[in-house]
């Protein structure tokens, strides 16, 4: 009843190839963009800014980035911290190291640049697949932030590794306060997203799935695996790069190689099972979940904790945490191997037929 | 040529420690075609419940053995039935995916029962270099006598457990009536069901397996540094070791893990320098990946066949 597309005609192909056909989900997408642009940087604490709406698109940009790789073309990637890694320092350094250089024309050579490199590291899966390759994946993973502790010269030379990164200029605008600073990454992601979507309905996206569903049948009908393999790594670590490049200047302002390990590329796969593999909406929906899904569950145990009047000890936080997260990437993959984008699109059809059962 | 023999060798008995995480991962793609990077985890926690229940429970060290067997029984079975079965017949990289859940969920397991503390592991194997010995033994090698300062004997005993292990294992694959039914079931899951093989049977007699391989090696890792969550680690040492091995191959970890040991033993002493060292983090797997480009199915793999 809330959601039916009775009486909305598609006169023309434009209307009917657009992004969004049925005119509730373009309302609710402008009122979403409303509320995000102007609703939110008004009324939101910086407590929320800085803790959880900036690092949640910073990671829904890398989910975003691993989906394409993942969810569209089919090859596993373990290595999604590695390639922020790349592109956190490759704008740290156009930065430092080319004079004038405007800060966009940096997050875009970090994005570039990371495509490069994922390209490098996207060669074996021309001649392995699956979880081989997903090991091979990790040789990235271990490999590159090894290659920035060592070489001086990416860190600036800096004694322990960490980099402060310069302010965020754009046309002698200083994003400084975090409501700018997340504006500024919005606008960013929403870019990107819309970016993602049309490639994702593009024959290249189209590419990447039937790669996905069956490599040898694809390259049969004429697509080069290549070819498509490749632009898949290149555009993922493109995504994952500006996503490490904002997560660096957006969001931590100093970063240290050590920080983007295993765990954070394991957090970002967990984001893309639970949002949803093969869906652009999904990466949002699992980095929301997996963002403040330890914030929900540090207060509920410690709520719990002085309900019950028990006395929590050391580590137990975490241990519940690797517990939980352990526990529903298993009940996501078993019960609903598509994710909460799948719930929404149930949603959606009950809201409907509403009131009716059928 | 004594140097670099010394560190050879150190390298080989130190990829032993590495085959036998690998053969847990092994046993189990072998027998379900499913990769479980839960391994290390089962590792990890087999060693935590070995020496939680001594600790905790007050259980002697003979005592302590069954029941982490039975805990590490009881969990392989639950893990098949409850996990696993549920996902028959989906894609081999959703159930990759599931086994990264399992790996948190079984470390947030381990810890939540015996706690977050690092415990060290008393095995009363004895951990001192064993130069004297091979000196008094007058082994030499072209006349020249070798002098072995790197060995310890604790590695040269870790290295006939393993032995002991595959033996014991090549026994029941080979001769056992279990054993001939879960080689049926690793050649072919439909064949073998189509001749009366219980295949749930099968399945969770394979994981109470691998639980066993996971606490010898849990309990080899543990006493050779000390129980804590860095245990968990030692599955990703033994990544590189399956990929250059082949995933479904008994031989291949056992060889792999020697290849992969001396490997990264010889790199980091005559490479490492050039690189300012730490280059153990990732040699094994760049060394295994540029095999992989040559050979993708690994050393002793089974060569997959694609057809539409």
């Amino acid at each position: 009843m809330f959601y039916r597309e009775a009486g909305q005609f598609k006169a023309s192909y434009k209307e009917d190839q657009a992004i969004l056909p049925i005119s509730q989900d373009r309302v609710g997408l402008i009122l979403i963009l409303i509320f995000g642009f102007f609703a939110i940087p008004l009324f939101a604490s910086d407590y929320w800014l800085t803790a959880i709406l900036i690092p949640f698109l910073v990671f829904s940009l890398a989910a975003l980035g691993l989906n394409l790789l993942t969810g569209y073309a089919g090859q596993l990637s373990l290595g999604t911290a590695a390639f922020m890694a790349v592109g956190a320092f490759a704008a740290y350094n156009f930065e430092l190291r080319v004079p004038q250089m405007p800060i966009l024309i940096s997050f875009i050579m970090s994005g570039i640049t990371a495509a490069a490199v994922g390209i490098a590291f996207g060669i074996p899966s021309l001649r392995i697949r699956g979880f081989y390759l997903a090991v091979a994946t990790l040789a990235a993973q271990f490999f590159i932030p090894w290659l920035l502790v060592k070489v001086g010269w990416f860190t600036n030379y800096s004694s322990s590794g960490v980099i402060t990164t310069q302010p965020v200029t754009i046309f002698g605008f200083i994003f400084d306060s975090p409501s700018r600073r997340y504006l500024l990454v919005l606008s960013i992601v929403v870019i990107l997203a819309l970016v993602a979507k049309n490639l994702v309905r593009s024959n290249l996206g189209r590419a990447w799935m039937a790669v996905r569903d069956m490599d040898v049948a694809a390259e049969v009908i004429g697509i080069s695996i290549v070819r498509t393999k490749l632009i898949a790594f290149g555009v993922s670590s493109f995504y994952c790069g500006v996503a490490g490049a904002l997560y660096a200047y957006a969001y931590l302002g100093s970063v240290e190689p050590d920080g983007f390990n295993l765990d954070l590329s394991f957090r970002i796969l967990f984001m893309v099972i639970i949002g949803g593999i093969g869906s652009i909406m999904g990466s949002f929906l699992g980095a929301a979940f997996i963002t403040l899904l330890p914030i929900f569950l540090d207060i509920f145990i410690n709520e719990a904790a002085a309900i019950l009047g028990l006395k929590l000890a050391a580590g137990i936080t975490s241990v519940i945490q690797l517990l939980v997260f352990g526990g529903l990437i298993i009940f996501f993959l078993i019960v609903e191997p598509l994710g909460l984008a799948r719930l929404w699109q149930i949603t959606k059809e009950k809201l409907r037929l509403w009131p009716f059962p059928h | 040529m004594s140097f670099f023999l010394e560190v050879l060798i150190g390298g080989l008995l130190a990829g032993i420690m590495y085959s036998l995480v690998a053969l847990g991962f092994v046993l189990i793609y072998k027998a379900s075609g499913v990769f479980n990077f839960a391994q290390g985890a089962m590792v990890f926690f087999a060693a935590l419940t070995f020496v939680g229940a001594q600790e905790k429970l007050g259980l002697p060290i003979w005592a302590a053995f069954p029941f982490s067997l039975a805990l590490m029984i009881l969990l392989g079975v639950l893990t098949e039935k409850v996990v696993l079965r549920p996902l028959v017949n989906q894609p081999p990289i959703s159930l990759f995916m599931v086994t990264i859940g399992l790996t948190f969920f079984v470390e947030g397991l381990a810890q939540l029962f015996w706690g977050t503390k690092v415990y060290p592991l008393e095995l009363g194997i004895p951990d001192e270099p064993i130069v004297t010995t091979f000196e008094n033994w007058g082994i030499s090698l072209a006349g020249v006598p070798i002098v072995l300062q790197e060995i310890n004997s604790f590695d040269l005993i870790a290295a006939f457990v393993a032995g002991i292990l595959v033996a014991i294992l090549a026994i029941f694959f080979q001769i056992t009536r279990v054993g001939r039914a879960l080689r049926a079931v690793a050649d072919d899951h439909q064949a073998a069901l189509s001749v009366g093989i219980p295949l749930k049977t099968i399945w969770a007699i394979v994981w109470s397996v691998a639980g066993f391989v996971a606490l010898i090696a849990g309990l080899m890792w543990g006493a050779r540094n000390g129980v804590q969550f860095a245990l968990t680690f030692v599955a990703l040492k033994a990544l590189p070791v399956l990929i250059l091995g082949g995933f479904d191959s008994v031989l291949g970890a056992i060889v792999g893990g020697l290849i992969i040991g001396a490997l990264e033993k010889l790199a980091e002493v005559y490479i490492g320098p050039f690189f300012g060292g730490g280059i153990e983090i990732w040699f094994a797997y760049v060394a295994a990946l540029l095999f992989l480009l040559i050979r993708p199915e690994g050393l002793f793999g089974d060569k997959q066949i694609d057809r539409v």
